[in-house]
């Protein structure tokens, strides 16, 4: 055998024996070995009795301060689990886009996650849940709208397409490969309405490609403009717009 | 009136982790408290096993405890079982930490290594416990000596295949080979199935 064979790495990568490096070639051969992906399932579970195995007696006040310690830590939200999926390539015009980007985010949505970031503050998880749902259910329904027109723009690195269905009067903007902001900076999404700037809603740090749902009603807005801003974001924009889109007539 | 006297208070059907985690994603303290209660001795346990160090691996099981309640909404089935679940992420924390101190520190000597056993004292008394720790012990025994010792050296040292190669003086494609063979045997021994 040679010591290039992806296969053969199975046992290694189940006993966490690769280096970070060979553990990430691994995890991009085992995204398309099905046969391997089996193998390390049945490893894991084999290795998880090597642990089991290991059970001993934990001290009470362990108990206490772990029970204490999760009273404060807030909980990941379910989304971003699935490895995503970018599309690359920016196409011009309404239909096919918004059709595969309808049928992403269904597929996302039925997955139970989805690519929407909140920026509210949700009290508890179980609200927090049915509130991503309800906002992925939004944006699914504005990019599937018999009425939604698209607009696309190179920005930031990557791109930008903005969907906007008049009839439900909300717009989804879906960025592709951004670069990212500057540190402790957002980009936050604006329409402008005349001279007013109303808010749109930030946009996750730390990703380039995603789907956001813009907050509040489209209204007579003109243009979507986007900016960087201070983590947190702006009331009004605080720097020039890195890009500005028409509405999609 | 008299109480019915228990021998062993212990339960004898495990609660269902799998239904405990999913309500532990939706942030129910109670049933996170019920997977704890089921699941930190091995998770301590394991990261002991790696670690050794009693007041180190009592932190970094906390730390993987903690991760499962604030990780518990991104659990899907398709990642196995729950229980192997949070004791994969217990083993990968644990090896993490071995690998980072070992990295500033000195590395122990290849004869420390070999001589190293897995950390079977101080282990609970729970019945179940024995059971498994009994089982495994014994198909361990089914392996050849350097299957043994590669895949023991892997996951209760936390070595990588290369530096299991190293202790073995071994070709590193041997290790490679050789973690999986055991893993093999041992997996048809233990009848494990995912």
């Amino acid at each position: 055998m040679t010591t290039t064979d992806p296969h053969a790495l199975t046992g290694a990568y189940a006993l966490h024996a690769l280096d970070g490096r060979e553990a990430a070639a691994f995890e991009r051969h085992l995204a398309g070995c099905d046969a391997c992906g089996q193998e390390v399932a049945e490893f894991t579970a084999t290795t998880a009795r090597l642990a089991l195995a290991s059970t001993v007696r934990t001290p009470p006040a362990m108990r206490d301060q772990v029970l204490r310690r999760v009273t404060t830590v807030r909980q990941t939200p379910p989304g971003a689990a699935p490895p995503q999926r970018v599309r690359r390539g920016v196409r011009r015009g309404g239909g096919p886009v918004r059709w595969a980007l309808a049928a992403s985010v269904a597929a996302a949505v039925a997955f139970g996650a989805t690519a929407v970031w909140q920026y509210e503050r949700a009290e508890d998880a179980r609200l927090r849940a049915a509130q991503t749902q309800r906002q992925a259910e939004a944006l699914a329904e504005v990019l599937a709208a018999p009425d939604a027109r698209s607009r696309s723009a190179r920005m930031a690195g990557g791109a930008g397409t903005l969907v906007v269905s008049p009839g439900r009067d909300r717009a989804v903007f879906v960025a592709t490969g951004m670069s990212p902001p500057p540190r402790g900076k957002v980009y936050q999404l604006w329409f402008a309405d005349g001279e007013e700037m109303r808010s749109a809603g930030l946009m996750a740090p730390g990703r380039g490609s995603q789907t956001v749902l813009m907050r509040g009603p489209v209204g007579g807005a003109s243009d979507v403009g986007i900016t960087v801003e201070p983590a947190g974001g702006s009331k009004q924009p605080t720097s020039e717009p890195v890009a500005l889109l028409d509405m999609p007539a | 009136m008299k109480e019915p006297v228990f021998i062993d208070s212990r339960p004898v059907v495990q609660p269902d982790l799998q239904r405990l985690l999913h309500a532990v994603a939706l942030g129910d303290q109670e049933a996170f408290a019920a997977l704890y209660d089921a699941v930190a001795g091995s998770v301590l346990g394991v990261v002991r096993a790696v670690l050794r160090d009693r007041a180190q691996s009592e932190e970094v099981a906390q730390e993987v405890l903690v991760e499962v309640w604030r990780t518990a909404p991104r659990y899907r089935s398709e990642l196995g079982t729950a229980v192997n679940w949070i004791l994969t992420l217990a083993h990968r924390r644990a090896v993490d930490r071995v690998r980072s101190v070992e990295a500033a520190a000195a590395r122990d000597t290849r004869a420390a290594l070999l001589e190293h056993r897995t950390a079977y004292d101080e282990v609970s008394e729970e019945v179940e416990s024995r059971l498994e720790r009994e089982q495994v012990r014994r198909c361990l025994r089914t392996l050849t000596e350097l299957q043994r010792q590669s895949v023991t050296l892997a996951y209760y040292r936390g070595l990588t295949y290369r530096e299991v190669a190293e202790a073995l003086a071994l070709p590193l494609g041997t290790v490679k080979t050789r973690l999986r063979d055991g893993l093999v045997r041992l997996r048809d021994c233990l009848g494990v199935t995912a």
